[in-house]
């Protein structure tokens, strides 16, 4: 008998009972739906974490605010201010720096002739944020130095932002009401690529000093963005920086200080792990599914194998060796969990063009490659028993059942 | 027969017990038996006279508890499990009582199932097959499942499939156990053709009607051969059994 033959059998034993196969295909189908989706959310996320870091540059480092405050009363002002960005711009003290950017941040809602839309990032800064960031002006032009200085209330849109209030009327020179102020629009960003947990083109870009004066008020930086000379230098920039600001802070403790200071290539490296393990759970939880497939299979066989006793009886009699027995049930379990994961395929195919939980899905080949062969296997190793049990009647215990 | 080549069957006090202990059945007690190439044996005996497990060790689908059976030459008790599948796929060829066909599977596949277990090509199997259903007259439904087909029809395939390998012997359980008198001649005139053929058959019933088509009788009791004779005729006519004038076709011999 050949492998082909033997296919055609088990199909079409697999087709004689509709319904049965079906929820067994089922069951396998969710299982291996679930495992190249959810694998493919953690992979998705994970790039979009890499896209977003990348955007910054790579010869950035960032200060953030507000990291562990160690328990009793705060004597010094530890947060970050304005002050610093002279110490930090110090060619003397910092030779490695470029320049610093001071950040603001908050979610503001902005209004345009009755439209409102809330801006999810609406950033005060100075004009070097945008080469740091990888931020370029598309139409109209940036702010200057000179607009900080002198608090003008003017306003880079992103691409979202900017559809968001304007429609199709052109921003160009339009008033923006944000916040009880109104900032005049000079210029629309380029659009940024790629997915990430928020629409990085949702935001827009002021002067710090006049988005201080009309939104967030005189308190501390959320960041500090520090540019190094070069992508090379990023290391020395970062020790420079540590040392300028643990000395104007009076930080004497470096595991307890108040701000985080991270490179671009060690805030990749603490998202990756964070994703990572994000994957692996999604994949953990999803593989248990697909074993729960598995265990369905061996109870289908086992069925089947009961049901079908008296004809593996008449196979004996007709002189079905062993081997031949064995291979007909195991194959049968194998295109049942074959198809289950071609469906499974398919299915996470066209779940991953849909959006999860704010992730766009990354479907990785090889999981496709692997859950296919993983189903497979599954189909012969909890075939396997009921497929031996069937081969090892005895001829006349298989006759006689009834 | 007087020729050299061994007998089909020689059996030397087989015995077959069931159970242990206080519940142990003896259901043969020490049979001989011999049946020569070219014979037509039918075995009778009432339920419970052992004739049915006397029927799996000669099919080689159980074993015995202690004596010899020599099939064809071939000492069957030291075969292991594959052997024995293999004597049974050339050597035997099985007619059950209860319809024994793989359901769902056209009548062709159905007869050429012994030819692929012994590993024949495909193309040369459906031509055997084709071949052995004419013999039965089944020419024009291989394509049929054997629920489309009449009881008698469905026993028809069954010796088809147990004649396609052109076995020594072909062993038939009861061929007509299930079915009414117009299709039980039908199939025993297919067996008895196979036999003019030159095929040896044994054929187990309890129906002497059905026993009178056989050359030789053997009776059964309690385990034990009580019996062995040439066929007598039986004294009530009205049923021609064998001798009976052959019809042409099929659908001629079922209204007769």
């Amino acid at each position: 008998m050949t492998t082909i033959e033997a296919i055609r059998l088990a199909i079409r034993a697999v087709a004689a009972n509709k319904l049965r196969s079906g929820l067994t295909v089922l069951g396998i189908m969710i299982g291996v739906a679930a495992v190249i989706l959810l694998v493919a959310v953690g992979n998705g996320s994970s790039k979009a974490v890499q896209q977003s870091i990348a955007q910054l540059g790579s010869d950035t480092v960032t200060i953030t605010s507000g990291a562990p405050r160690p328990g009793g009363a705060r004597i010094q002002n530890t947060s970050l201010t304005m002050g610093l960005i002279d110490a930090l711009s110090n060619r003397d003290a910092a030779p490695d720096i470029k320049n610093v950017s001071p950040v603001v941040t908050s979610s503001q809602v902005a209004r345009f002739e009755g439209v409102e839309h809330t801006i999810g990032q609406f950033i005060g800064t100075t004009p070097s944020y945008l080469p740091a960031v990888n931020d370029a002006v598309a139409r109209g032009s940036s702010f200057t130095d000179d607009d900080v200085k002198e608090r003008r209330r003017v306003v880079l849109l992103g691409a979202t932002a900017a559809s968001k209030l304007f429609g199709s009327t052109d921003p160009l020179g339009k008033q923006v009401g944000v916040g009880g102020a109104t900032f005049a629009v000079v210029g629309i960003l380029a659009e940024k690529g790629g997915t990430s947990f928020s629409d990085p083109n949702d935001m827009a870009i002021a002067p710090i000093t006049a988005v201080q004066e009309t939104v967030t008020g005189y308190g501390p930086l959320n960041q500090l963005l520090v540019q190094a000379v070069t992508a090379d230098r990023v290391s020395a920039a970062q020790s420079q920086a540590q040392a300028i600001l643990s000395e104007k802070l009076h930080i004497t403790n470096t595991a307890s200080q108040p701000f985080r200071i991270l490179s671009q290539s060690q805030l990749l490296a603490a998202r990756n792990d964070t994703s990572r393990t994000f994957t692996v759970l999604l994949g953990t939880v999803a593989a248990l599914s697909l074993l729960v497939g598995g265990i369905g299979i061996t109870n289908i066989m086992m069925v089947t194998v009961a049901e079908r006793t008296r004809e593996i009886g008449i196979r004996k009699a007709l002189g079905a060796p062993k081997r031949t027995l064995l291979t007909q049930f195991l194959t049968e379990a194998a295109v049942l969990s074959l198809i289950g994961g071609l469906l499974g395929v398919i299915a996470a195919l066209m779940g991953s063009q849909f959006t999860i939980l704010g992730v766009h899905p990354e479907v990785m080949p090889s999981s496709i490659a692997l859950a296919l062969g993983v189903s497979v296997a599954i189909g012969l190793f909890f075939g396997s028993y009921p497929a031996s049990r069937a081969a090892g009647l005895r001829p006349i215990d298989a006759l006689r059942y009834e | 027969m007087s020729t050299p080549e061994p007998p089909v069957i020689q059996v030397h006090d087989l015995v077959k017990t069931y159970g242990e202990g206080a519940t142990q059945v003896k259901a043969l007690c020490g049979v001989d038996l011999i049946v020569r190439r070219g014979e037509y044996v039918a075995i009778m005996g009432v339920s419970g006279s052992g004739k049915t497990t006397l029927m799996n060790i000669l099919g080689c689908l159980d074993s015995q508890t202690s004596g010899r059976y020599i099939l064809d030459g071939v000492d069957v008790t030291t075969l292991d499990d594959r052997q024995l599948a293999r004597v049974r796929n050339r050597h035997i060829g099985f007619v059950f009582q209860t319809f024994s066909l793989i359901p769902r599977t056209t009548v062709l596949a159905n007869v050429e199932l012994p030819l692929a277990y012994a590993g024949m090509k495909a193309a040369e199997r459906r031509r055997r097959a084709r071949a052995a259903l004419a013999t039965v007259g089944l020419a024009d439904r291989v394509d049929c499942e054997p629920n489309e087909l009449s009881g008698g029809q469905q026993q028809r395939v069954a010796v088809a499939r147990a004649l396609v390998t052109a076995p020594t012997l072909v062993l038939a359980d009861e061929p007509t156990g299930n079915l009414d008198t117009a299709s039980s001649d039908e199939v025993l005139e297919v067996i008895d053709e196979l036999n003019e053929l030159g095929r040896t058959i044994v054929l187990i019933t309890h129906d002497e009607r059905v026993a009178q088509h056989a050359q030789r009788l053997i009776e059964l009791a309690d385990g034990k051969v009580i019996a062995d004779e040439p066929i007598r005729p039986l004294p009530t006519g009205g049923y021609g059994g064998r001798h009976r004038p052959r019809t042409n076709s099929d659908t001629e011999a079922v209204s007769a």
